[in-house]
């Protein structure tokens, strides 16, 4: 049995050792898409969170209703329904931001960390971990849209947000804003976010060695001592 | 001549991959090796003709008349999720073969976002029947072309001296924007 971490933990283990994202490469179409501005960024992962947050909740609470061999449907259709609540919802009350989705908003169906979410997390967990759980995750697909929507409004327009940053002699580079860019971002970053990891990794081993190597080296001292005596 | 700008336009100027980023999670988990990656592909391409013909049939004799257009999520993700495992019951019955060239990728393909997304550019761009079917075919054969093309240049990327921390999914990600740059070359092309 795997040891319960506690509740904040839970929910802060999708912000950066758990990151959707940046560490499980999941539900990377939306992420590649919509992020040409930080704006569509933020609203494409608030829509996912509301849909993550809502089918979690649901599932966690019928998951011993569900039959083992027809869960993936159950989750599927749960799903479906509250990715149409957000597009109906945004149609109604953001035009502007909806059209900028386009079919991206309906994608959220068959975003893969949903579903993982649910299969992995929401069917074996209390109402509670789950909800906290998928907050987790939405608040770390939040920040990963966010930087990488960021990031490519900055050098592909100069703006972030709408608002300029850049200097004035700044000269945007279009190819952040087409698709190419996001590739080639979301692949920096990525390899960023890695080589942080494996420098992290290597200093902790670095650092394990030392206390081996020096452990060791007192406990011959102790052992030479007693072989002296 | 118009299906045949439809059909351009779907494989290689809007290429789903590489300009639409549907599909990617196989584009990037799958494409290791050239012979997979084309099986995937066709696998993929086979399920899009029919999603396309399926969709269209039900969008526009049931959801529309009885006005439950706000229905067509759901519909579509079930009505795929059901014909792709149908598709891999009637191929192991009727080819054993084929059945063991796509057997292992046909599950993977319901959670393809390829798939729900031609579905819903179908129906955005208000196509006619057979428009339909020939960007479903168009759509798929774009995809197996970069999925392809991808697998090629992962097979050649093993021997190469990759900087460490991006080896894996960052380098695959830069060479998909390459692609995506290469294939930029192809927009203005068609319009449509």
């Amino acid at each position: 049995m795997k040891k319960q971490l506690t509740l904040s933990k839970e929910y802060l283990k999708g912000l950066w050792d758990q990151n959707p994202v940046f560490k499980q490469a999941l539900g990377l179409c939306p992420v590649l898409a919509v992020t040409v501005s930080a704006i569509n960024g933020i609203a494409m992962a608030l829509a996912t969170t509301f849909v993550l947050t809502s089918a979690s909740l649901i599932i966690s609470s019928i998951r011993k209703l569900i039959p083992t061999q027809v869960r993936i449907a159950a989750y599927i259709l749960i799903i479906a329904t509250f990715v149409t609540i957000v597009d109906l919802v945004m149609k109604a009350q953001f035009p502007e931001l909806s059209k900028a989705l386009g079919p991206y908003i309906p994608l959220i169906v068959v975003n893969c960390l949903i579903l993982g979410r649910q299969e992995a997390f929401s069917s074996k967990n209390t109402v509670g971990r789950s909800l906290l759980d998928s907050l987790g995750m939405g608040t770390g697909f939040l920040i990963a849209l966010f930087v990488l929507g960021g990031l490519r409004e900055i050098f592909g327009t100069g703006t972030l947000l709408g608002i300029q940053v850049m200097p004035d002699f700044y000269e945007p580079w279009l190819v952040m804003i087409l698709p190419a860019g996001a590739f080639l971002t979301l692949g920096l970053l990525f390899g960023a976010a890695n080589s942080y990891l494996q420098k992290k990794e290597q200093d902790e081993k670095n650092y394990l060695i030392e206390k081996y190597l020096k452990a060791k080296k007192e406990a011959d001292e102790m052992g030479g001592q007693a072989k002296w005596n | 001549m118009e299906l045949i700008l439809i059909f351009f336009s779907a494989a290689i100027v809007n290429n789903f991959v590489l300009a639409y980023f549907l599909g990617i999670c196989p584009f990037i988990g799958v494409s290791g090796k050239i012979t997979s990656a084309f099986s995937m592909g066709m696998a993929t391409t086979f399920v899009m003709t029919i999603t396309a013909i399926v969709t269209w049939l039900i969008y526009h004799l049931l959801l529309v008349p009885f006005q439950l257009e706000f229905l067509q999520y759901v519909s579509f993700i079930l009505v795929i999720a059901s014909l792709v495992q149908f598709v891999e019951m009637f191929v192991k019955k009727v080819s054993q073969p084929l059945y063991r060239a796509l057997g292992i990728f046909l599950p993977l393909i319901t959670t393809n976002c390829a798939i729900l997304g031609l579905a819903l550019f179908m129906v955005l761009k208000d196509y006619s029947f057979i428009q339909g079917v020939v960007y479903g075919v168009g759509a798929g054969a774009g995809f197996t072309l970069a999925i392809t093309v991808m697998a090629g240049i992962r097979e050649e990327l093993d021997l190469a001296d990759v900087p460490k921390p991006f080896k894996g999914v960052p380098i695959t990600l830069i060479v998909a924007g390459l692609l995506a740059l290469a294939f930029m070359g192809f927009s203005g092309l068609i319009s449509i």
